[in-house]
């Protein structure tokens, strides 16, 4: 479905990305996991266009999108929770969602998504005339993974959703990956620092150390893999 | 109150003061006669004077801080007065119905000169509305706002000196091509914010002037266009006093259309794109709202109600030239929006007509107008630093029903 080849990405001089190649199919969950400044950020920001890449291929269904402007990705039904959270604190709950439905028309299949979301986070159908930045950290998560789900993409790029947050609410929301996953047939592509638990979501996952993979497998066998176990998982 | 301690400063900051003003108020040095005059009256003025505004202004900023602390412990539901009375229906209506009565029968009743500085005001709402969907809404400081307002006002002089164009056809042309300089300046400052934005437009709004004034073959230069006609109505031939009231009369039209207009931009997904790109640009484009359309279309949008109220003025006062669209114009512009509460339509009406109105009846006041008129922004942004009246997007409700907004 997604498919990187030999992207190199620049902030300025500095190359983020050292010819990083890797593969996403239809329905999976692949995890990126790797150290602080590992270049995970950056290939997120390279598929979705925000950092394009300076050399180097992506398809997404077969089609060529590192040329694409932002905009015309997430049409393609390419869909960020950016790192941090980044909802608009001054704009209501509602208004967020609304906005992650800013390039689709059909009234009524948004309103459907946003009975699901509803379902999904009820906590969210609550609060929906709040300010986002009202919000608590976990919800303000919720939040973004929502506004992202309106766009009714068929890839979601999660970067790292646990940040900041309590084990607890962690948890919860990555079983909420693993649902949405299931029931939306939504292939998602999530980058963690959490190497543990996103394994352990995940159907295979990839490691990165200073812009290039350096490993690919199956979650298994990166869970239990020694030099994994040893860097990432601290056991 | 009025403590030891509370006498103790104020008795400071009138020794403070009446040392400060010892040079300007108590000495005068009379050059005819080659002697000093010691003016001790007025020192003693100045000392008494600080000495109890000094207690005014602490109890005022007492007042404030209490306020804030009220606001930040969460207690702050509360709706303020100016939002509760607009939101009644018992209080709005009727208000309405005495307002627009007000307007209508405001030419007849009043002078010409009220008529004409109303409808110097209402050209200033028209403006201020405009420059509020730059800075207001989409959070883009654009200092050289008033090049726009040249461009209207220009395209109505000179399409008229050469083509012999008239009001009503010139109106949507004006605002077009004021539209179109909107996007030219938008796209080379697309990749800026903040400070160095401000600086472009700033540079901008003065390149605009200067061509004007320069460039003797396009705009006749300093001199100007004189003799623009004023707005008809089916060639009918009007008296002086007929045109002013006409002209107020096109002006209420207009505002209430631009009213209209942004009121609707604003609650559009538009509107909430262009306040979520001023909150995090790269949420946005994770949304897929393409930055570089939306910023345009608030620099256009902005533009073009600049470029209608440049037509307005060339119409009303019949006469431009560069002197018009200095810095100073942008300045108050920003001023209106700013004073009257960014974002909020209310706000830069009332912050439109209390800038530009303020002064005139102030003349009252003589030499000390513009000294007043100093005072009382300064005061304003001290104590509502958030504008006449500011933007409620709050809308607390925590009910289970399920209300359909928008």
């Amino acid at each position: 479905m997604l498919k990187l080849s030999n992207i190199q990405t620049f902030y300025g001089n500095i190359m983020a990305l050292k010819d990083v190649s890797l593969e996403v199919s239809e329905g999976e969950i692949i995890t990126l996991i790797g150290a602080n400044g590992a270049g995970k950020t950056t290939t997120l920001m390279s598929v979705s266009g925000i950092v394009p890449p300076k050399t180097g291929e992506i398809f997404f269904m077969g089609r060529p999108i590192h040329s694409l402007s932002p905009d015309q990705i997430v049409s393609l039904g390419i869909s960020q929770v950016p790192e941090g959270r980044r909802i608009f604190p001054f704009l209501t709950v509602m208004e967020n969602l609304d906005m992650g439905a800013f390039l689709r028309k059909d009234k009524d299949g948004i309103r459907k998504d946003l009975e699901y979301i509803f379902a999904l986070f009820p906590i969210l159908a609550e609060r929906r005339n709040q300010p986002g930045g009202t919000l608590s950290g976990g919800e303000q998560q919720m939040l973004a993974i929502s506004r992202a789900m309106m766009a009714r993409p068929r890839l979601l790029l999660l970067d790292e959703p646990s940040l900041g947050l309590a084990p607890i609410i962690v948890r919860k929301i990555f079983e909420i990956i693993r649902q949405i996953n299931a029931e939306q047939n939504t292939t998602v592509f999530l980058v963690e620092q959490n190497a543990n638990l996103a394994l352990k979501v995940a159907h295979r996952g990839y490691v990165m150390e200073n812009g290039r993979i350096t490993l690919s497998d199956s979650s298994a066998n990166l869970l239990s893999n020694e030099a994994v176990k040893k860097a990432y998982l601290g056991i | 109150m009025v403590t030891t301690e509370g006498i103790k400063r104020s008795f400071l900051i009138s020794l403070w003061f009446m040392f400060l003003t010892f040079p300007i108020m108590v000495i005068r040095v009379n050059t005819i006669e080659n002697v000093i005059e010691w003016r001790w009256k007025n020192m003693m003025i100045v000392g008494i004077g600080s000495f109890f505004l000094s207690f005014v202004w602490r109890w005022l900023i007492g007042r404030k801080e209490a306020g804030r602390k009220k606001s930040e412990s969460g207690d702050s539901i509360e709706v303020p007065p100016g939002q509760r009375i607009m939101e009644d229906r018992r209080f709005y209506v009727p208000g309405l119905i005495m307002l627009s009565i007000f307007v209508a029968v405001f030419p007849f009743v009043f002078s010409a000169y009220q008529v004409n500085i109303m409808t110097t005001a209402l050209i200033y709402v028209m403006l201020g509305l405009g420059l509020n969907i730059v800075v207001g809404l989409a959070g883009l400081l654009d200092l050289g706002y008033v090049a726009f307002y040249a461009v209207g006002a220009y395209s109505y002089g000179l399409l008229n000196y050469h083509c012999g164009l008239g009001f009503w056809a010139v109106l949507p042309i004006g605002a077009g091509l004021a539209a179109i300089a909107g996007i030219l300046l938008g796209f080379p400052v697309l990749r800026l914010r903040g400070d160095y934005l401000a600086i472009v437009t700033l540079g901008f709004g003065e390149i605009i002037r200067l061509i004007l004034e320069n460039y003797n073959e396009f705009s006749f230069g300093p001199s100007g266009i004189a003799n623009i006609p004023r707005p008809g109505f089916f060639g009918l031939e009007m008296s002086l006093s007929t045109a002013t009231v006409y002209l107020y009369f096109i002006l209420i039209a207009l505002t209430l259309f631009t009213v209209f207009v942004v009121n609707r931009l604003q609650n559009s997904r538009i509107g909430r794109a262009w306040i979520a790109l001023r909150e995090d640009e790269i949420a946005c484009q994770a949304m897929g709202i393409d930055k570089t359309k939306t910023k345009l279309t608030a620099f256009a949008l902005g533009a073009t109600w600049a470029g209608m109220g440049g037509v307005l003025f060339a119409a009303k006062t019949t006469f431009i030239n560069p002197a018009s669209f200095t810095f100073l114009e942008s300045a108050m512009i920003l001023s209106i929006v700013v004073l009257g509460g960014m974002g909020s339509i209310m706000g830069v009406i009332v912050g439109a007509l209390v800038l530009i109105l303020l002064p005139e009846y102030l003349r009252g006041l003589g030499e000390y107008r513009m000294l007043m008129f100093g005072i009382t922004l300064v005061l304003m942004m001290v104590f509502r630093p958030q504008g006449l009246i500011a933007r409620v997007r709050r809308t607390y409700k925590f009910e289970e029903t399920v209300r359909q907004d928008r």
